[in-house]
């Protein structure tokens, strides 16, 4: 379902390429641990299968679409569509509720708000349902996002990649802003909840202790052949 | 797009102290164009509508708006007066229907005061060819029992509260401190007439006669010392008077015009000249345009500098919203999206803003109009705003949009930098 073959990234005004994968890919369903020291590319991996850059050669497939075929609004559209995307920190948006922000992936996404309607009536029921099955307290529900701690942010996010059941969600680091007892329930609740929608999951995390139980534990680094290098200061210059 | 509009709300409300500030700027800079814009409309409007009926106004050689200005507007001065002979000479004209004789100079508190014959009441018209009405009392008839009444205008009675049967004394010229009144020689107000909007309201009229009595007494702008005339005893000289300062001429047929204001022109005894009220309005909105450009240059730069600032406030904004503009990139947003984003959240605030100016203007009509008709004579109209002013709103607005495109390019710029991570 993920496929990336012969991909190439090289960010604009770098001397050198950030990511050169040969082969990688993900069954439907499955879990991926990608795991690797900052600077191997994962960050540019992650842009890649959300269709946010695009490689300079070689193909990245996402349910059978080759994301570089599409055209950039196309690529957003099925990014809304197919694609829940939880970052590190600073998910939401401050000033919405936090039902809101769930609903969010819907506004966005004709697909995913029909989806979330048919699971649980309305979108709003739907949002409500995957807010109790990542443990958030009712009372929480109404309030602005802004006013949650980071542990229960991250929940929300975890429901918002999650409403409409979207084919993959991508998980850039989602633990690494919270402490071990939060991080271990999160990261139950997000196999759980991914398991329970059909969706996909690739994690990307530094630490290898959260690798069990994933389908497949990838190291970059083994898979990234372009020389380890801190992406981050070439894209600046 | 109702997304994006709904999140460019809230995302507007969660900082509504900085952009409230902005949008009160925005609303200050459309009270400025669009409040000037109907003091601009309504001064044309009262300025035109104050006399009408009229074919020509003759004075001695002058400017044509100066002379319109005293004889109409009872601004400023006359630089010399004409003859009586010459003003029953025209009269004589076989295209004229009727004159008015104008002499001005006195006031009372501030007032002008007009000295004319019955045949003003008659004849001068305003607005859309309305003829002056009595509110209460009589008119003067020009004879020598009713030598000392006087007509006021509506504005007059309302501000001195006079009734009628209030004596008054006149004040030679314009009055003020150090002035010399016409103490000796008493008026009484007889009539008080509707409110016409126009100077009319503000002015006392008296006869023509009466302007002759009270200056008797005096010779070369002061009381002859030593001599002293009493009002009763006024009645016993010959008060027909020689002198006016000028004259409204009513034609039997428009179409003689030019031919009556060639013959005044040329009226060989005196230095003379016609004006047709039209076209000293319009020489009077030539000069007047100068000044109104400026002023709405001036308005329109106080505009620019308005939109700068939510210019400066959204882009200063913009650095600290870079995760916002990444989380709604992850959720589906493309670039574009986040331009319309940014483009809808400033066009929201010059929209505010413009709807704060629109009701700034609406309030200080209504609630300032009163006062200024009072204080300038100017009509304030309380209407909806005209196609001018939609026009101006309609470009206020645009400029906002455009304003704001500047923000949401760089919105658009970043987020297709950033992508997912941005750099913070």
């Amino acid at each position: 379902m993920i496929q990336v073959r012969d991909a190439r990234y090289r960010w604009p005004g770098a001397a050198s390429d950030c990511l050169l994968i040969d082969s990688l890919a993900l069954a439907e369903g499955a879990s991926m641990f990608l795991h690797g020291p900052s600077g191997s590319g994962k960050s540019t991996l992650l842009g890649l299968l959300a269709g946010v850059l695009v490689p300079q050669a070689g193909d990245v497939t996402l349910l059978g679409t080759r994301l570089q075929g599409l055209s950039a609004v196309r690529r957003d559209a099925f990014r809304a569509d197919h694609v829940g995307y939880i970052f590190q920190q600073f998910n939401l948006l401050p000033y919405l509720s936090v039902e809101d922000n769930v609903l969010m992936a819907c506004r966005f996404s004709k697909l995913r708000h029909q989806r979330a309607v048919a699971a649980g009536g309305t979108a709003l029921a739907c949002a409500r349902e995957l807010l109790e099955g990542v443990g958030l307290d009712a009372g929480l529900w109404r309030r602005k996002a802004s006013e949650l701690s980071v542990g229960q942010q991250q929940r929300v996010a975890a429901a918002r990649a999650l409403i409409g059941a979207p084919e993959v969600v991508i998980a850039d680091e989602p633990t690494s802003a919270l402490d071990a007892a939060m991080r271990d329930g999160f990261m139950r609740l997000l196999r759980r909840e991914c398991a329970r929608a059909g969706s996909a999951l690739v994690f990307v995390s530094h630490d290898e202790r959260l690798a069990e139980s994933f389908d497949r534990v990838v190291s970059l680094p083994s898979v990234n052949r372009a020389a380890v290098r801190p992406a981050r200061e070439e894209a600046v210059a | 797009m109702n997304a994006l509009l709904m999140i460019a709300w809230r995302s507007g409300w969660n900082r509504r102290a900085t952009l409230a500030l902005v949008a009160f700027s925005i609303g200050l800079s459309t009270f400025l164009l669009l409040g000037f814009e109907r003091v601009r409309a309504d001064l044309r409007e009262s300025f035109s509508q104050s006399v009408s009926g009229t074919d020509l106004i003759v004075g001695a050689r002058t400017g044509g708006v100066q002379l319109m200005l005293y004889s109409v507007f009872h601004v400023g001065g006359a630089t010399n007066n004409i003859r009586m002979d010459s003003v029953r000479a025209i009269e004589q004209n076989k295209s004229v229907g009727w004159v008015v004789p104008l002499s001005l100079g006195d006031s009372h508190l501030g007032f002008p005061v007009l000295a004319t014959t019955p045949g003003f009441f008659e004849h001068f018209q305003y607005g859309y060819r309305q003829h002056l009405a009595l509110a209460s009392g009589r008119l003067f008839d020009g004879s020598l029992d009713e030598l000392y009444d006087t007509v006021v205008g509506a504005e007059v009675a309302d501000a001195l509260g006079y009734k009628l049967g209030q004596k008054i004394t006149l004040s030679h010229g314009a009055g003020g401190p150090g002035g010399i009144e016409h103490a000796d020689k008493p008026f009484t107000v007889v009539g008080i007439l509707q409110r016409t909007g126009t100077p009319v309201d503000r002015t006392v009229h008296i006869s023509l006669e009466a302007m002759e009595a009270i200056h008797l007494d005096w010779a070369g702008g002061a009381p002859m010392p030593g001599v002293a005339i009493p009002a009763a005893m006024a009645r016993k000289f010959d008060l027909a008077p020689k002198q006016v300062t000028a004259a409204l001429v009513g034609l039997k047929s428009r179409a003689a015009v030019f031919g009556v204001q060639r013959f005044v022109a040329d009226y060989p005894q005196e230095a003379l000249m016609a004006v047709l009220p039209g076209v000293a309005l319009d020489q009077l909105w030539d000069v007047v345009g100068a000044g109104e450009k400026a002023l709405l240059a001036l308005s329109a730069l106080v505009a620019v500098v308005s939109f700068a600032g939510l210019v400066a406030v959204i882009l200063a904004g913009l650095n600290e919203r870079r995760r916002e503009l990444a989380v709604l990139r992850a959720i589906g947003a493309g670039p574009r999206q986040v331009l319309m984003l940014l483009l809808a959240e400033g066009s929201l605030v010059a929209l505010l803003g413009v709807g704060i100016g629109a009701i700034l203007v609406a309030a200080s009509t209504v609630g300032l109009g009163p006062w200024i008709q009072s204080q300038y004579g100017i009509v304030l109209s309380a209407a909806p705003p005209s196609d001018e002013e939609w026009k101006r709103v309609g470009e206020i607005v645009l400029a906002g949009i455009v304003a704001s495109l500047i923000p949401a390019w760089r919105a658009y710029r970043l987020s297709l930098v950033d992508g997912l991570s941005p750099r913070v």
